[in-house]
């Protein structure tokens, strides 16, 4: 058989839904009088190309499986038993956000080009003014064209200040005026916004360090929470990307955008369980609300139903 | 880029050197170690269930060559089959077609369009062409100014009218313009919306009837996982795609995601976007990124990169400069400056064959900074000890190490390494047997520069 016919056949099965699939595997699986027999090969091997195709990547892939299958069959369903697998994951690493005992609290949000880091730092903005904190934005992404001019306009939406410098200006500069208008103004939290950069450029992932060292000179304890913005279409480069911003700018958290899309996100099952890093956030939509904090069994449940 | 994927593959090829044949076993086990390493790269699931069992047919049938050993076998096998997923489509962008050419970008969120469409526009320019920009993307705050932005470092026409906020009026808008301006390329770069948004992909084609483009280029980033194919297909089922741009591929992706665009939606890559500045985009070649995966280099590409920045009347100075051999240090400085016109180092070091394998480069990487090091001690001499580096004392060294901002230690490794560089062009120079008239002509062998000429 040529490789295109099998692809052909591939493709009708790659058009399923994730979803309708996993729902067939548990159907089978779970049928009356099989519930507490235990799973077969052709069901582990289902799961785990389910699994495979939602990046969850193969480490996690194999813990769950290795899961799933240890568990006595008491007749609960497969479904329950591989969400609580899922959410076993992310019990593990529920390290909560560090809260100075003096304001201002700074968060970093880092991140590769293109995930929304502008956006999602327009979202956090509103999400803490709402919560009656003061709210100052720091525009230092001064790389790329109108990323400023795009900040303001979320700024403005939020309701919270701004403080900026022109494009192509130093961007730890910006954070130093940034970091001592907050102190002068009494502000609770101060949020930075900074250019994409991919992991793979060192002098940029450099630069990182160097706003790091600065906020650290300026408010002790600082940063106090370092978001790194992921986009759930991503795949097992996630994992590199979580590795490698972790290594430059200690990330302490990760927000998962545009889980609007057909994407899932299952990189997040891999960060959690390769990385032990936690899930902060998840961003499911364009307006100022669409930003939720993680839960993880909401997610475990959501993972293999369908998003529309 | 793809380094991981590549490693991988090398280290499997490489577990294979020193086999006499290809037992059934140790395909198994080579078949076992490429679905894994597939999967890693994010290469579609049933893609890669399709490719093993290509792969496996094609070793279990000794369909190769039987004076190939067993990792050439493997090699050749994997490296056939990469060239047949992605086909014999072409690269770049369509021939022909209407006046002014349409372009329309395409994309979910964060791809890259904004940033593809200036480095197309340059791209498009810099070949003789008048392209203009209009930005349609009416949503995402301060969208239209980005486009603005960088079709001004690309140096092209940008079309924004001032109120104008209707998607579909914008890229009429911009087609009246570019009839009225002479331009030949209109490039329309579009909001990135996701693929199951009906409201907005139903705007696509509400502009693609209006624009009627030739080409449609569907954005996508490489470091995307398994749900590349999903968005792509329905792009190109809603709207229609006519190429792939790869965009962010220097972000050590594994490439997966090209692999199953191409064969599962059966579109080609016609761009890949490798670095943020505007220069940084490729038309695509199937089978230089093949090799390139497998680390074979792609020399070809680099030859490329050369002929952009040296033209070949400075070829043939150099040449006549090193036949004779009068080859200066400012000579040297040229020749730095033209390395460093070819992109980061790195960047260049990955198209020549067997780079891959010095994984252990980390160390050693190579230094931009050493390069401009040197440059400033260059820099720092006189003209006359830059044509007569016999002149450079020990007082002379002192003051260019300070003017330079480097230590006379430096200077000296310098003038060491040019030294030892010039006694090597001077055996190249007599080699070509025209360089020193009076030496004795033994042999009238051809060396390397005589394929220059």
């Amino acid at each position: 058989m040529g490789l295109l016919d099998r692809l052909t056949r591939g493709l009708a099965r790659t058009a399923e839904r994730l979803a309708q699939r996993f729902d067939d595997i548990v159907g089978r699986a779970d049928a009356p009088g099989r519930e507490t027999a235990a799973l077969d090969v052709d069901t582990v091997e289902a799961l785990e190309e389910l699994l495979l195709g939602a990046d969850v990547g193969l480490g996690a892939t194999s813990r769950l499986i290795e899961g799933v299958t240890k568990r006595p069959r008491t007749g609960t369903g497969l479904r329950a038993a591989l969400t609580e697998e899922i959410r076993d994951i992310f019990a593990g690493v529920t390290a909560p956000p560090v809260q100075p005992a003096t304001p201002p609290r700074v968060v970093l949000i880092v991140g590769v080009n293109g995930t929304g880091k502008t956006t999602t730092v327009g979202k956090l903005a509103n999400r803490f003014r709402l919560d009656g904190q003061k709210t100052l934005i720091c525009a230092a992404d001064t790389f790329r064209a109108a990323a400023v001019d795009q900040l303001q306009v979320w700024a403005t939406r939020a309701g919270v200040d701004i403080v900026r410098a022109n494009e192509g200006s130093d961007a730890a500069a910006v954070v130093f005026d940034a970091l001592t208008a907050a102190k002068a103004r009494g502000v609770d939290t101060v949020l930075i916004d900074t250019a994409g950069r991919l992991h793979t450029r060192v002098n940029l992932m450099a630069e990182l360090e160097k706003i790091r060292r600065i906020t650290a000179r300026e408010v002790p304890g600082a940063p106090h929470e370092v978001l790194l913005v992921l986009d759930a279409t991503v795949g097992q480069n996630g994992l590199v990307q979580a590795r490698e911003f972790a290594a430059a700018a200690g990330v302490s958290g990760v927000v998962l955008t545009k889980l609007d899309g057909t994407a899932k996100g299952g990189i997040a099952v891999a960060i959690a369980h390769d990385l032990s890093l936690p899930i902060r956030f998840v961003g499911v939509g364009e307006g100022i609300d669409d930003l939720l904090p993680f839960d993880a069994g909401a997610y475990a449940d959501a993972l293999f139903r369908p998003s529309w | 880029m793809f380094d991981a994927l590549s490693n991988r593959l090398q280290d499997v090829f490489q577990s294979l050197r020193g086999e006499v044949r290809l037992t059934p076993e140790t395909t198994e086990r080579v078949l076992r170690e490429i679905r894994v390493a597939l999967i890693e790269a994010d290469v579609n699931l049933q893609v890669v269930k399709a490719f093993v069992d290509r792969v496996r047919d094609r070793a279990s049938a000794q369909d190769v060559q039987a004076s190939l050993s067993p990792d050439q076998q493997v090699v050749k096998i994997v490296r056939d089959e990469l060239l047949a997923l992605f086909g014999d489509a072409r690269g770049g962008l369509s021939t022909g077609g209407a006046r002014p050419k349409v372009i329309l970008m395409l994309g979910l969120q964060g791809s890259g369009k904004t940033t593809t469409t200036g480095k197309l526009a340059r791209m498009l320019a810099k070949q003789g062409k008048f392209p203009l920009v209009v930005s349609t993307d009416v949503r995402r705050p301060a969208a239209i100014e980005q486009l603005t932005v960088v079709a001004g470092k690309a140096g092209v026409r940008v079309f924004d009218p001032p109120g104008d906020l209707d998607p579909v009026s914008r890229a009429r808008g911009a087609l009246v313009e570019a009839r009225n301006t002479g331009c030949d390329v209109v490039i329309v770069d579009t909001a990135g919306r996701l693929h199951i948004d009906d409201e907005l992909m139903g705007e696509l084609v509400a502009i693609k009837d209006v624009a009627k483009p030739s080409d449609l280029l569907y954005v996508a980033d490489a470091m995307t996982g398994q749900d590349a194919i999903r968005s792509a297909g329905e792009f190109n089922r809603q709207v229609g795609v006519t190429g792939v741009v790869l965009s962010k591929i220097d972000g050590d992706s594994r490439g997966g995601a090209a692999l199953s665009v191409v064969s599962v939606v059966g579109v080609p890559i016609a761009f890949v976007g490798a670095g943020e500045r505007l220069e940084d985009l490729d038309a695509f070649h199937a089978d230089r990124f093949v090799s390139r995966l497998l680390g074979m280099g792609d020399v070809l590409s680099l030859i490329e990169k050369a002929e952009e920045v040296v033209d070949s009347s400075t070829a043939a100075s150099l040449e006549e400069k090193i036949r004779k051999n009068t080859f200066s240090l400012a000579d040297f400085r040229d020749q730095l400056r033209t390395i460093r016109k070819m992109g980061p180092l790195e960047h260049i070091m990955k198209l020549l064959p067997g780079m891959g394998q010095l994984k252990e480069l980390g160390a050693q990487k190579p230094d931009e900074k050493q390069l401009r090091r040197v440059e400033a001690i260059i820099n720092s001499m006189t003209p006359e000890e830059r044509e007569h580096a016999e002149v450079i004392d020990g007082s002379r060294r002192k003051r260019i190490a300070r003017g330079s901002g480097t230590s006379v230690e430096d200077v000296n490794r310098l003038l060491k390494q040019y030294d030892e560089m010039r006694k090597m062009l001077k055996m190249v120079g007599q080699m070509t047997g025209e360089a020193v008239p009076e030496a004795p002509r033994k042999k009238k062998k051809k060396g390397p520069f005589s394929l220059m000429r």
